[in-house]
Protein backbone atom coordinates (compact mmCIF):
# COMPACT_ATOMS: atom_id res chain seq x y z
CA UNK A 1 0.00 0.00 0.00
CA UNK A 2 1.27 3.49 -0.84
CA UNK A 3 2.00 6.06 1.88
CA UNK A 4 -1.04 7.82 3.32
CA UNK A 5 -1.70 11.33 2.03
CA UNK A 6 -2.95 12.35 5.48
CA UNK A 7 -1.59 10.72 8.59
CA UNK A 8 -2.96 11.56 12.04
CA UNK A 9 -1.34 10.22 15.19
CA UNK A 10 -2.61 10.74 18.76
CA UNK A 11 -4.37 13.97 17.80
CA UNK A 12 -6.12 15.90 20.57
CA UNK A 13 -7.66 19.37 20.46
CA UNK A 14 -8.87 21.42 23.43
CA UNK A 15 -10.87 24.64 23.54
CA UNK A 16 -10.96 26.38 26.95
CA UNK A 17 -9.72 23.20 28.66
CA UNK A 18 -12.54 21.15 27.12
CA UNK A 19 -11.44 18.24 24.95
CA UNK A 20 -13.06 18.49 21.54
CA UNK A 21 -10.97 15.75 19.94
CA UNK A 22 -9.37 12.99 21.95
CA UNK A 23 -6.58 10.75 20.73
CA UNK A 24 -7.54 10.47 17.07
CA UNK A 25 -5.51 8.11 14.88
CA UNK A 26 -6.19 7.88 11.13
CA UNK A 27 -4.46 7.24 7.84
CA UNK A 28 -6.16 8.54 4.70
CA UNK A 29 -5.10 7.32 1.24
CA UNK A 30 -5.37 8.80 -2.23
CA UNK A 31 -8.12 6.40 -3.31
CA UNK A 32 -10.31 7.04 -0.23
CA UNK A 33 -13.84 8.42 -0.20
CA UNK A 34 -14.49 8.97 3.48
CA UNK A 35 -17.71 9.98 5.15
CA UNK A 36 -17.39 11.62 8.56
CA UNK A 37 -20.47 11.44 10.76
CA UNK A 38 -21.29 12.08 14.39
CA UNK A 39 -23.63 14.08 16.62
CA UNK A 40 -23.48 17.89 16.94
CA UNK A 41 -20.33 18.93 18.77
CA UNK A 42 -18.63 15.60 17.99
CA UNK A 43 -15.59 17.41 16.60
CA UNK A 44 -16.16 16.76 12.88
CA UNK A 45 -15.52 20.32 11.70
CA UNK A 46 -12.78 20.74 14.33
CA UNK A 47 -10.97 17.73 12.87
CA UNK A 48 -11.11 19.26 9.39
CA UNK A 49 -10.06 22.73 10.57
CA UNK A 50 -7.17 21.18 12.49
CA UNK A 51 -6.05 19.37 9.33
CA UNK A 52 -6.19 22.75 7.58
CA UNK A 53 -3.87 24.21 10.24
CA UNK A 54 -6.50 26.51 11.76
CA UNK A 55 -6.43 25.06 15.31
CA UNK A 56 -3.80 24.39 17.95
CA UNK A 57 -3.40 20.68 18.68
CA UNK A 58 -1.26 18.02 20.31
CA UNK A 59 -0.13 14.93 18.44
CA UNK A 60 1.20 14.54 14.92
CA UNK A 61 -0.37 15.44 11.60
CA UNK A 62 1.44 14.76 8.36
CA UNK A 63 0.21 15.78 4.92
CA UNK A 64 1.99 13.95 2.13
CA UNK A 65 4.67 12.89 4.62
CA UNK A 66 5.33 16.52 5.62
CA UNK A 67 4.57 17.73 9.17
CA UNK A 68 1.58 20.10 9.07
CA UNK A 69 3.54 23.15 10.27
CA UNK A 70 6.01 22.73 7.38
CA UNK A 71 3.44 21.86 4.71
CA UNK A 72 3.40 24.32 1.80
CA UNK A 73 1.50 22.60 -1.02
CA UNK A 74 -1.93 23.90 -0.06
CA UNK A 75 -3.02 23.59 -3.68
CA UNK A 76 -3.18 19.81 -3.00
CA UNK A 77 -6.24 20.46 -0.83
CA UNK A 78 -9.60 21.78 -2.01
CA UNK A 79 -11.98 22.84 0.75
CA UNK A 80 -15.68 23.59 0.56
CA UNK A 81 -16.66 25.23 3.87
CA UNK A 82 -19.86 24.60 5.78
CA UNK A 83 -21.19 28.13 5.36
CA UNK A 84 -20.88 29.75 1.96
CA UNK A 85 -21.98 33.12 3.30
CA UNK A 86 -19.02 33.99 5.50
CA UNK A 87 -18.16 37.25 3.77
CA UNK A 88 -19.26 40.86 3.94
CA UNK A 89 -22.75 41.23 2.44
CA UNK A 90 -21.41 44.09 0.35
CA UNK A 91 -18.27 42.32 -0.89
CA UNK A 92 -18.20 43.13 -4.60
CA UNK A 93 -16.98 40.24 -6.69
CA UNK A 94 -17.86 38.35 -9.83
CA UNK A 95 -17.91 34.57 -10.03
CA UNK A 96 -14.60 34.48 -11.91
CA UNK A 97 -12.94 36.74 -9.31
CA UNK A 98 -14.02 34.41 -6.49
CA UNK A 99 -12.96 31.27 -8.35
CA UNK A 100 -9.57 32.84 -9.13
CA UNK A 101 -8.98 33.18 -5.37
CA UNK A 102 -8.81 29.37 -5.33
CA UNK A 103 -5.70 29.58 -7.49
CA UNK A 104 -3.70 31.51 -4.89
CA UNK A 105 -2.28 28.33 -3.34
CA UNK A 106 -1.05 27.16 -6.74
CA UNK A 107 0.58 30.44 -7.82
CA UNK A 108 4.09 31.59 -7.00
CA UNK A 109 4.59 35.11 -5.67
CA UNK A 110 3.84 37.67 -7.01
CA UNK A 111 0.50 35.96 -7.50
CA UNK A 112 -0.61 37.93 -10.53
CA UNK A 113 -3.06 36.05 -12.73
CA UNK A 114 -1.47 35.18 -16.08
CA UNK A 115 -3.18 33.90 -19.25
CA UNK A 116 -2.80 30.29 -18.09
CA UNK A 117 -4.52 31.05 -14.76
CA UNK A 118 -7.38 32.85 -16.50
CA UNK A 119 -7.80 29.86 -18.83
CA UNK A 120 -7.80 27.49 -15.82
CA UNK A 121 -10.62 29.52 -14.22
CA UNK A 122 -12.58 29.45 -17.48
CA UNK A 123 -12.00 25.67 -17.84
CA UNK A 124 -13.30 24.82 -14.36
CA UNK A 125 -16.36 27.04 -14.88
CA UNK A 126 -17.04 25.19 -18.14
CA UNK A 127 -16.49 21.82 -16.46
CA UNK A 128 -19.09 22.64 -13.81
CA UNK A 129 -21.39 24.16 -16.44
CA UNK A 130 -21.40 27.67 -14.95
CA UNK A 131 -19.33 29.47 -17.58
CA UNK A 132 -22.34 31.67 -18.33
CA UNK A 133 -22.09 33.03 -14.76
CA UNK A 134 -18.43 34.16 -15.05
CA UNK A 135 -19.23 37.89 -14.97
CA UNK A 136 -22.20 37.59 -12.59
CA UNK A 137 -22.01 39.16 -9.14
CA UNK A 138 -21.84 36.58 -6.33
CA UNK A 139 -24.83 38.31 -4.75
CA UNK A 140 -27.03 37.44 -7.73
CA UNK A 141 -26.61 33.64 -7.47
CA UNK A 142 -29.13 31.03 -6.35
CA UNK A 143 -28.18 28.54 -3.61
CA UNK A 144 -27.34 25.81 -6.12
CA UNK A 145 -25.31 28.17 -8.32
CA UNK A 146 -23.40 29.45 -5.30
CA UNK A 147 -22.58 25.86 -4.32
CA UNK A 148 -21.12 25.19 -7.77
CA UNK A 149 -19.12 28.42 -7.72
CA UNK A 150 -17.58 27.51 -4.36
CA UNK A 151 -16.90 24.01 -5.65
CA UNK A 152 -15.17 25.57 -8.67
CA UNK A 153 -13.06 27.67 -6.27
CA UNK A 154 -12.11 24.51 -4.36
CA UNK A 155 -11.25 22.60 -7.55
CA UNK A 156 -9.52 25.27 -9.65
CA UNK A 157 -6.07 24.45 -8.23
CA UNK A 158 -6.53 20.77 -9.25
CA UNK A 159 -6.43 19.42 -5.67
CA UNK A 160 -5.53 15.83 -4.79
CA UNK A 161 -8.03 15.77 -1.93
CA UNK A 162 -11.37 17.54 -1.65
CA UNK A 163 -12.80 18.25 1.80
CA UNK A 164 -16.53 18.96 1.96
CA UNK A 165 -18.04 20.23 5.21
CA UNK A 166 -21.84 19.72 5.20
CA UNK A 167 -21.93 20.61 1.50
CA UNK A 168 -25.58 19.98 0.73
CA UNK A 169 -27.29 21.56 3.75
CA UNK A 170 -29.04 24.28 1.76
CA UNK A 171 -29.71 22.36 -1.43
CA UNK A 172 -32.94 20.83 -2.64
CA UNK A 173 -32.89 17.04 -3.35
CA UNK A 174 -32.46 17.33 -7.12
CA UNK A 175 -29.48 19.72 -6.99
CA UNK A 176 -28.07 17.61 -4.17
CA UNK A 177 -28.09 14.53 -6.41
CA UNK A 178 -26.34 16.40 -9.22
CA UNK A 179 -23.79 17.70 -6.71
CA UNK A 180 -22.94 14.21 -5.47
CA UNK A 181 -22.71 12.92 -9.05
CA UNK A 182 -20.04 15.55 -9.68
CA UNK A 183 -18.19 14.54 -6.52
CA UNK A 184 -18.34 10.85 -7.48
CA UNK A 185 -16.97 11.71 -10.93
CA UNK A 186 -14.06 13.57 -9.29
CA UNK A 187 -13.33 10.59 -7.07
CA UNK A 188 -13.24 8.31 -10.12
CA UNK A 189 -10.65 10.69 -11.61
CA UNK A 190 -8.43 10.04 -8.58
CA UNK A 191 -9.34 12.84 -6.14
CA UNK A 192 -9.62 11.67 -2.52
CA UNK A 193 -12.88 12.85 -0.92
CA UNK A 194 -13.52 13.64 2.74
CA UNK A 195 -17.20 14.34 3.32
CA UNK A 196 -18.74 15.60 6.54
CA UNK A 197 -22.50 15.35 6.67
CA UNK A 198 -25.32 14.87 9.11
CA UNK A 199 -27.10 12.81 6.50
CA UNK A 200 -25.78 9.28 6.98
CA UNK A 201 -27.75 8.08 3.95
CA UNK A 202 -25.51 10.33 1.78
CA UNK A 203 -22.46 8.72 3.36
CA UNK A 204 -23.93 5.24 2.88
CA UNK A 205 -24.68 5.97 -0.77
CA UNK A 206 -21.46 7.65 -1.84
CA UNK A 207 -18.61 7.07 0.64
CA UNK A 208 -16.51 3.93 0.88
CA UNK A 209 -15.29 4.36 4.44
CA UNK A 210 -16.95 5.73 7.54
CA UNK A 211 -15.42 7.71 10.36
CA UNK A 212 -17.89 7.97 13.23
CA UNK A 213 -16.72 10.60 15.69
CA UNK A 214 -17.90 11.60 19.12
CA UNK A 215 -14.84 13.43 20.44
CA UNK A 216 -13.13 10.03 20.11
CA UNK A 217 -13.18 7.70 17.13
CA UNK A 218 -16.24 5.44 17.56
CA UNK A 219 -15.79 3.61 14.29
CA UNK A 220 -13.27 3.88 11.49
CA UNK A 221 -13.25 1.53 8.54
CA UNK A 222 -15.10 -0.02 5.62
CA UNK A 223 -18.90 -0.15 5.74
CA UNK A 224 -18.82 -3.94 5.61
CA UNK A 225 -17.08 -3.95 9.00
CA UNK A 226 -19.73 -1.86 10.77
CA UNK A 227 -21.86 -4.81 11.86
CA UNK A 228 -18.89 -6.68 13.24
CA UNK A 229 -17.60 -3.70 15.17
CA UNK A 230 -17.36 -4.02 18.96
CA UNK A 231 -17.05 -0.24 19.25
CA UNK A 232 -20.36 0.22 17.42
CA UNK A 233 -22.02 -2.23 19.82
CA UNK A 234 -20.59 -0.37 22.79
CA UNK A 235 -21.60 3.04 21.42
CA UNK A 236 -25.12 2.26 20.17
CA UNK A 237 -25.92 -0.77 22.33
CA UNK A 238 -26.36 -4.25 20.91
CA UNK A 239 -30.05 -3.78 20.02
CA UNK A 240 -29.60 -0.49 18.25
CA UNK A 241 -26.63 -1.91 16.36
CA UNK A 242 -28.71 -4.82 15.14
CA UNK A 243 -31.37 -2.37 14.04
CA UNK A 244 -28.80 -0.28 12.10
CA UNK A 245 -27.32 -3.38 10.49
CA UNK A 246 -30.74 -4.68 9.61
CA UNK A 247 -31.60 -1.32 7.97
CA UNK A 248 -28.33 -1.40 6.08
CA UNK A 249 -29.08 -4.86 4.66
CA UNK B 1 -12.16 81.67 -15.81
CA UNK B 2 -8.91 83.36 -16.92
CA UNK B 3 -8.41 84.20 -13.27
CA UNK B 4 -8.64 80.51 -12.40
CA UNK B 5 -6.20 79.56 -15.18
CA UNK B 6 -3.75 82.13 -13.83
CA UNK B 7 -4.11 80.76 -10.30
CA UNK B 8 -3.58 77.19 -11.50
CA UNK B 9 -0.19 78.19 -12.89
CA UNK B 10 1.23 79.01 -9.47
CA UNK B 11 3.81 76.51 -8.33
CA UNK B 12 2.14 75.92 -4.94
CA UNK B 13 -1.14 75.10 -6.72
CA UNK B 14 0.68 72.68 -9.01
CA UNK B 15 2.20 70.99 -5.96
CA UNK B 16 -1.23 70.80 -4.30
CA UNK B 17 -2.84 69.22 -7.38
CA UNK B 18 -0.05 66.65 -7.84
CA UNK B 19 -0.11 65.71 -4.14
CA UNK B 20 -3.91 65.61 -4.18
CA UNK B 21 -4.02 63.25 -7.16
CA UNK B 22 -1.50 60.83 -5.62
CA UNK B 23 -3.24 60.89 -2.24
CA UNK B 24 -6.66 60.54 -3.84
CA UNK B 25 -5.63 57.33 -5.60
CA UNK B 26 -3.93 55.84 -2.51
CA UNK B 27 -6.78 56.71 -0.13
CA UNK B 28 -9.38 55.35 -2.56
CA UNK B 29 -7.57 52.03 -3.02
CA UNK B 30 -6.81 51.59 0.68
CA UNK B 31 -10.38 52.64 1.47
CA UNK B 32 -11.86 49.74 -0.51
CA UNK B 33 -9.92 47.19 1.56
CA UNK B 34 -10.53 49.03 4.86
CA UNK B 35 -14.28 49.43 4.31
CA UNK B 36 -14.69 45.79 3.27
CA UNK B 37 -12.76 44.64 6.34
CA UNK B 38 -14.96 46.84 8.55
CA UNK B 39 -11.92 48.88 9.52
CA UNK B 40 -13.16 52.26 8.23
CA UNK B 41 -12.73 53.92 11.61
CA UNK B 42 -9.04 53.11 11.84
CA UNK B 43 -8.33 56.02 9.45
CA UNK B 44 -10.10 58.40 11.80
CA UNK B 45 -8.36 56.98 14.87
CA UNK B 46 -4.88 57.07 13.34
CA UNK B 47 -5.45 60.63 12.10
CA UNK B 48 -6.30 61.77 15.64
CA UNK B 49 -3.23 59.97 16.95
CA UNK B 50 -1.15 61.71 14.28
CA UNK B 51 -2.38 65.07 15.59
CA UNK B 52 -0.84 64.35 19.00
CA UNK B 53 2.33 62.98 17.38
CA UNK B 54 2.68 66.08 15.15
CA UNK B 55 2.29 68.31 18.24
CA UNK B 56 5.16 66.42 19.91
CA UNK B 57 7.31 67.05 16.83
CA UNK B 58 6.46 70.75 16.84
CA UNK B 59 7.20 71.12 20.57
CA UNK B 60 10.65 69.63 20.12
CA UNK B 61 11.26 71.68 16.97
CA UNK B 62 11.52 68.54 14.81
CA UNK B 63 9.97 67.99 11.41
CA UNK B 64 6.47 66.90 12.55
CA UNK B 65 5.67 64.26 9.94
CA UNK B 66 8.97 62.46 10.58
CA UNK B 67 8.07 62.17 14.29
CA UNK B 68 4.46 61.26 13.53
CA UNK B 69 5.28 58.49 11.07
CA UNK B 70 6.87 55.96 13.50
CA UNK B 71 4.43 56.86 16.31
CA UNK B 72 1.36 56.31 14.12
CA UNK B 73 2.78 53.08 12.70
CA UNK B 74 3.33 51.84 16.28
CA UNK B 75 -0.23 52.85 17.20
CA UNK B 76 -1.57 51.02 14.14
CA UNK B 77 0.34 47.87 15.13
CA UNK B 78 -0.89 48.14 18.74
CA UNK B 79 -4.48 48.35 17.48
CA UNK B 80 -3.90 45.29 15.29
CA UNK B 81 -2.21 43.25 18.03
CA UNK B 82 -4.86 43.99 20.68
CA UNK B 83 -7.81 43.29 18.39
CA UNK B 84 -6.26 40.17 16.86
CA UNK B 85 -5.75 38.65 20.28
CA UNK B 86 -9.29 39.66 21.34
CA UNK B 87 -7.91 41.65 24.27
CA UNK B 88 -10.19 44.57 23.39
CA UNK B 89 -12.67 45.33 20.62
CA UNK B 90 -11.20 47.24 17.66
CA UNK B 91 -13.52 50.25 17.89
CA UNK B 92 -12.80 50.63 21.62
CA UNK B 93 -9.00 50.70 21.30
CA UNK B 94 -9.25 53.01 18.26
CA UNK B 95 -11.45 55.35 20.31
CA UNK B 96 -9.06 55.26 23.29
CA UNK B 97 -5.90 55.97 21.27
CA UNK B 98 -7.66 58.61 19.13
CA UNK B 99 -8.85 60.49 22.22
CA UNK B 100 -5.35 60.23 23.74
CA UNK B 101 -3.77 61.59 20.54
CA UNK B 102 -6.16 64.50 20.38
CA UNK B 103 -5.73 65.24 24.10
CA UNK B 104 -1.92 65.28 23.78
CA UNK B 105 -2.24 67.65 20.81
CA UNK B 106 -4.56 70.02 22.68
CA UNK B 107 -2.38 70.03 25.85
CA UNK B 108 0.85 70.65 23.94
CA UNK B 109 -0.67 73.41 21.83
CA UNK B 110 -2.05 75.12 24.95
CA UNK B 111 1.24 75.10 26.88
CA UNK B 112 3.41 76.04 23.93
CA UNK B 113 3.42 79.24 22.00
CA UNK B 114 4.40 79.92 18.44
CA UNK B 115 3.27 76.76 16.67
CA UNK B 116 -0.49 77.04 17.03
CA UNK B 117 -0.85 78.16 13.40
CA UNK B 118 1.23 75.15 12.26
CA UNK B 119 -0.74 72.66 14.30
CA UNK B 120 -4.07 73.97 13.07
CA UNK B 121 -2.93 73.38 9.48
CA UNK B 122 -2.54 69.70 10.46
CA UNK B 123 -5.86 69.67 12.29
CA UNK B 124 -7.90 71.15 9.44
CA UNK B 125 -5.53 70.46 6.53
CA UNK B 126 -3.92 72.89 4.11
CA UNK B 127 -2.89 71.20 0.90
CA UNK B 128 -2.04 74.57 -0.65
CA UNK B 129 0.77 74.94 1.89
CA UNK B 130 2.41 71.63 0.96
CA UNK B 131 6.17 71.99 0.57
CA UNK B 132 8.40 70.42 -2.09
CA UNK B 133 9.80 68.10 0.59
CA UNK B 134 6.31 66.98 1.62
CA UNK B 135 5.34 66.49 -2.01
CA UNK B 136 8.35 64.18 -2.49
CA UNK B 137 7.28 62.24 0.61
CA UNK B 138 3.75 61.90 -0.78
CA UNK B 139 4.93 60.75 -4.23
CA UNK B 140 7.44 58.19 -2.90
CA UNK B 141 5.00 56.97 -0.23
CA UNK B 142 2.12 56.66 -2.72
CA UNK B 143 4.18 54.75 -5.30
CA UNK B 144 5.45 52.40 -2.56
CA UNK B 145 1.94 51.72 -1.20
CA UNK B 146 0.41 51.21 -4.65
CA UNK B 147 3.25 48.83 -5.59
CA UNK B 148 2.62 46.80 -2.42
CA UNK B 149 -1.11 46.65 -3.22
CA UNK B 150 -0.43 45.51 -6.80
CA UNK B 151 2.08 42.85 -5.68
CA UNK B 152 -0.26 41.48 -2.99
CA UNK B 153 -3.57 42.23 -4.76
CA UNK B 154 -4.82 38.63 -4.77
CA UNK B 155 -3.75 38.09 -1.15
CA UNK B 156 -5.34 41.31 0.16
CA UNK B 157 -8.53 40.54 -1.78
CA UNK B 158 -8.61 36.99 -0.37
CA UNK B 159 -8.10 38.24 3.21
CA UNK B 160 -10.83 40.88 2.75
CA UNK B 161 -13.16 38.18 1.41
CA UNK B 162 -12.54 35.62 4.16
CA UNK B 163 -9.38 35.58 6.35
CA UNK B 164 -9.84 31.94 7.38
CA UNK B 165 -10.05 30.71 3.82
CA UNK B 166 -7.11 32.93 2.89
CA UNK B 167 -5.07 31.14 5.54
CA UNK B 168 -6.12 27.75 4.15
CA UNK B 169 -4.80 28.91 0.76
CA UNK B 170 -1.37 29.19 2.36
CA UNK B 171 -1.39 32.98 2.72
CA UNK B 172 0.56 34.36 5.70
CA UNK B 173 -2.42 36.35 6.95
CA UNK B 174 -0.68 37.70 10.08
CA UNK B 175 2.34 39.02 8.17
CA UNK B 176 0.14 40.64 5.51
CA UNK B 177 -2.12 42.15 8.19
CA UNK B 178 0.96 43.73 9.81
CA UNK B 179 2.09 45.05 6.40
CA UNK B 180 -1.42 46.40 5.80
CA UNK B 181 -1.47 48.13 9.22
CA UNK B 182 1.83 49.83 8.35
CA UNK B 183 0.70 51.10 4.94
CA UNK B 184 -2.60 52.27 6.46
CA UNK B 185 -0.60 54.38 8.95
CA UNK B 186 1.58 55.81 6.16
CA UNK B 187 -1.55 56.64 4.09
CA UNK B 188 -3.06 58.55 7.01
CA UNK B 189 0.13 60.46 7.77
CA UNK B 190 0.56 61.47 4.13
CA UNK B 191 -3.06 62.63 3.92
CA UNK B 192 -3.15 64.73 7.11
CA UNK B 193 -1.73 67.74 5.25
CA UNK B 194 -4.40 67.40 2.55
CA UNK B 195 -7.59 67.13 4.60
CA UNK B 196 -6.46 67.56 8.22
CA UNK B 197 -6.62 65.08 11.09
CA UNK B 198 -10.34 65.68 11.49
CA UNK B 199 -11.28 64.91 7.89
CA UNK B 200 -8.71 62.36 6.69
CA UNK B 201 -10.98 59.38 7.23
CA UNK B 202 -13.50 60.87 4.79
CA UNK B 203 -10.92 60.61 1.99
CA UNK B 204 -10.55 56.93 2.80
CA UNK B 205 -14.18 55.99 3.43
CA UNK B 206 -16.19 58.09 0.94
CA UNK B 207 -14.78 57.07 -2.49
CA UNK B 208 -14.91 53.39 -1.48
CA UNK B 209 -18.44 53.71 -0.09
CA UNK B 210 -19.67 55.47 -3.25
CA UNK B 211 -18.06 52.83 -5.42
CA UNK B 212 -19.51 49.94 -3.42
CA UNK B 213 -23.00 51.23 -4.20
CA UNK B 214 -22.61 50.60 -7.92
CA UNK B 215 -19.70 48.25 -8.67
CA UNK B 216 -20.38 44.55 -9.30
CA UNK B 217 -16.77 43.38 -9.37
CA UNK B 218 -13.80 43.94 -7.08
CA UNK B 219 -11.71 45.42 -9.87
CA UNK B 220 -14.44 47.92 -10.80
CA UNK B 221 -14.89 48.87 -7.14
CA UNK B 222 -11.27 49.99 -7.02
CA UNK B 223 -11.50 51.69 -10.41
CA UNK B 224 -14.68 53.65 -9.55
CA UNK B 225 -13.29 54.60 -6.13
CA UNK B 226 -10.21 56.08 -7.84
CA UNK B 227 -12.38 57.99 -10.34
CA UNK B 228 -14.60 59.44 -7.57
CA UNK B 229 -11.54 60.39 -5.54
CA UNK B 230 -9.91 62.18 -8.48
CA UNK B 231 -13.12 64.06 -9.35
CA UNK B 232 -13.41 65.16 -5.70
CA UNK B 233 -9.79 66.26 -5.44
CA UNK B 234 -9.75 68.29 -8.66
CA UNK B 235 -13.31 69.57 -8.14
CA UNK B 236 -12.56 70.42 -4.51
CA UNK B 237 -9.37 72.33 -5.29
CA UNK B 238 -10.99 74.30 -8.15
CA UNK B 239 -14.17 75.16 -6.18
CA UNK B 240 -12.17 76.18 -3.10
CA UNK B 241 -9.99 78.49 -5.20
CA UNK B 242 -12.98 79.99 -7.02
CA UNK B 243 -14.96 80.87 -3.92
CA UNK B 244 -12.07 81.10 -1.46
CA UNK B 245 -13.02 78.38 1.05
CA UNK B 246 -10.80 75.73 2.76
CA UNK B 247 -9.57 73.18 0.21
CA UNK B 248 -9.56 70.00 2.38
CA UNK B 249 -13.10 70.55 3.59
CA UNK B 250 -14.27 71.31 0.03
CA UNK B 251 -12.73 68.06 -1.26
CA UNK B 252 -14.54 66.12 1.45
CA UNK B 253 -17.81 67.92 0.68
CA UNK B 254 -17.56 67.09 -3.04
CA UNK B 255 -16.80 63.47 -2.05
CA UNK B 256 -19.86 63.38 0.19
CA UNK B 257 -22.02 64.98 -2.55
CA UNK B 258 -21.00 62.19 -4.95
CA UNK B 259 -21.82 59.56 -2.32
CA UNK B 260 -25.29 60.95 -1.53
CA UNK B 261 -26.06 61.49 -5.23
CA UNK B 262 -25.25 57.83 -6.00
CA UNK B 263 -27.19 56.67 -2.96
CA UNK B 264 -30.22 58.72 -4.02
CA UNK B 265 -30.14 57.34 -7.58
CA UNK B 266 -29.82 53.81 -6.19
CA UNK B 267 -32.75 54.28 -3.83
CA UNK B 268 -34.91 55.78 -6.58
CA UNK B 269 -34.05 52.88 -8.90
CA UNK B 270 -34.82 50.27 -6.26
CA UNK B 271 -38.22 51.88 -5.63
CA UNK B 272 -39.18 51.80 -9.33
Amino acid sequence: MKNPIISILDLSVEFNNIKVLDNINLDIYQNDFIGIAGPNGAGKSTLIKTLLNLNNYTGTIKLWDTPLNKFKNWNYIGYLPQSLNQYSHQFPATVEEIVSLGLISALKWPRILDAESIKRVSDILTELEINNLAKTSIHDLSGGQRQRVWLAKALVSKPKVLILDEPTNALDPEIRKVFYEQITKLHKKGVAIILITHDTSDIGTYAKKLLLLDTKVIFWGEFSDICNSKEMSNYFGEEAKHFICHQHE
Amino acid sequence: MSNLINILQYQFIERAIIAGLFLGVVCAVMGVFLVLRKMSLIGDGLAHISFGAIAIGLVFGLYPLIIALPLVIIASLIIYALTRNHIIEGDAIIGILAALGLAIGVILSSISTGFNVDIFSYLFGNILAITQQELSFVIIGSITILSIIILFYQEFMAISFNPEQAKISGISVTILDILFSIITAITVIMSVKLAGALLVSALIILPASSSLQIAKSFQNTILFAIIFALISIIGGIVISLLINIPTGATIVTVNAAIFFFILLIKLLKSNQ
